[in-house]
């Protein structure tokens, strides 16, 4: 199937099979292996990318479902080798360790800033952070990121 | 893959092939996709059919496309308005990821006996428009649901809209659910709507579908229990369920949790 969408601000055309998921088509032929596959069932929110605002499981949309739309990954977040805010809050905040699922928190805040949809307390930043799992920081390091986001 | 762009494209190719699946929000399909359980002949992308998403008011009922994400549903001053049992259960609905994808439509095609949108439509015996070549019908939520992921749906048919009857003014409306991880589907929930008239209240996750709590309705028809009475009717609703025993919990400690989440609900619409 034809398919034209724009990622990380570059226009992108591709033949796509059918049943090849966005988040292979990241890794695999655009090779944006900034992107991470977790559990592939939607369950652990680590392949989150941001699809016209939106974020989602790159893992649970086909490619070629994405037809005419914006998606951006992990990879768009920095500008000239400095990192976006998201970024260095979670450096600061060593709001990481292993860092397999850090992409997808990273996505996951980043749409909800630009949305103007940030939690506004900690139990609320824990709820919105249940989308995603983190097995190594036991998430008090990520919480006290987005709480100095938040502020 | 198929993306049509109509309705009647989508009936045409459902009445063409009995093993098309339709593919909405995909929170559910996908995976199942992922892994393999589910390997379907055809897929039907709904995402870019038109006239699926809308959200209005008419006749008295609340009007829901199935198309609609349950992001849209967050929020929305109509489903406050009209179905604030609906806005109780959204915040236990998924994460923000799968609720931007994911539809009120889908969820109730397919049926987990744990999702919190088919037991709150089921509580409010909503109505289920359903569409094909061969016509509309209308089917009532009690009639709809039939087992674990099996609803009365026929293979050549599309759930195109969700009718809500308008919620009475004064109206208080709880729901509890327990999960392992919140936005979790829920190992037992329950939703409660209570007015001046009646109470309505159903149980989930503990069945193949969702526990209507008519007994306990019936009750409360005739005057608000007391306390010993109310335990008594929450006991009796707790012993007709049947749940499954599975790696998540035990047949016995569901129905702990259910007894747990109904009465809570009670406590707080009767408060």
């Amino acid at each position: 199937m034809v398919l034209n969408c724009c990622v990380n601000g570059q226009a992108v055309w591709s033949d796509v099979e059918p049943r090849l998921l966005l988040s292979d088509f990241l890794r695999h032929t655009l090779r944006l292996t900034g992107t991470h596959v977790g559990c592939e069932m939607g369950a652990c929110g680590a392949c989150t990318v941001i699809v016209d605002g939106d974020a989602v499981r790159s893992c649970l949309i086909f490619a070629a479902q994405v037809d005419g739309a914006d998606i951006r990954t992990v990879e768009s977040l920095d500008s000239n080798g400095s990192m976006s805010l998201v970024q260095e809050l979670f450096h600061r905040h060593h709001a990481l360790q292993c860092g397999y699922c850090t992409s997808g928190f990273l996505m996951t805040i980043t749409a909800a800033l630009e949305r103007g949809a940030l939690p506004q307390s900690d139990e609320a930043t824990r709820e919105f952070l249940s989308g995603n799992i983190c097995r190594c920081t036991g998430y008090q390091s990520i919480v006290d990121a987005v709480l100095e986001l938040i502020r | 893959m198929v993306c049509p762009n109509a309705l009647n494209e989508v009936l045409d190719l459902l009445a063409l092939h009995a093993d098309a699946k339709v593919l909405a929000g995909g929170q559910s399909l996908v995976p199942m996709m992922n892994l393999r359980l589910v390997q379907p002949e055809l897929l039907i992308d709904l995402n870019r059919v038109r006239g699926l998403s809308d959200i209005s008011f008419a006749d008295g009922e609340l009007r829901i496309g199935a198309m609609v994400r349950q992001k849209a549903l967050f929020g929305h001053p109509l489903v406050e308005r009209h179905s604030p049992l609906i806005a109780a259960a959204m915040p236990h609905i998924g994460h923000v990821q799968t609720r931007n994808r994911g539809t009120i439509g889908g969820s109730i095609a397919h049926a987990d006996p744990a999702a919190e949108l088919p037991l709150v439509v089921a509580a409010l015996n909503g109505t289920l428009v359903v569409q094909s070549k061969r016509g509309v019908r209308k089917i009532s939520a009690d009639s709809f649901f039939v087992d674990g992921l099996t609803t009365t749906l026929e293979s050549d048919e599309l759930l195109t809209e969700i009718r809500l009857p308008s919620a009475p003014v004064g109206i208080s409306v709880a729901f509890r659910e327990f999960a392992r991880r919140h936005g979790d589907f829920a190992i037992a929930s329950a939703c409660v709507q209570l007015s001046d008239r009646e109470l309505v209240a159903a149980l989930g996750g503990v069945g193949g579908r969702p526990h209507i709590c008519r007994d306990l309705s019936e009750a409360f028809s005739r005057g608000c229990p007391g306390s010993d009475r109310l335990s008594t009717l929450i006991a009796h609703e707790v012993g007709l369920l049947q749940p499954q025993s599975d790696l998540q919990a035990s047949a016995e400690y569901r129905r702990h949790l259910a007894c747990l989440a109904l009465t809570k609900c009670l406590q707080q619409v009767m408060s």
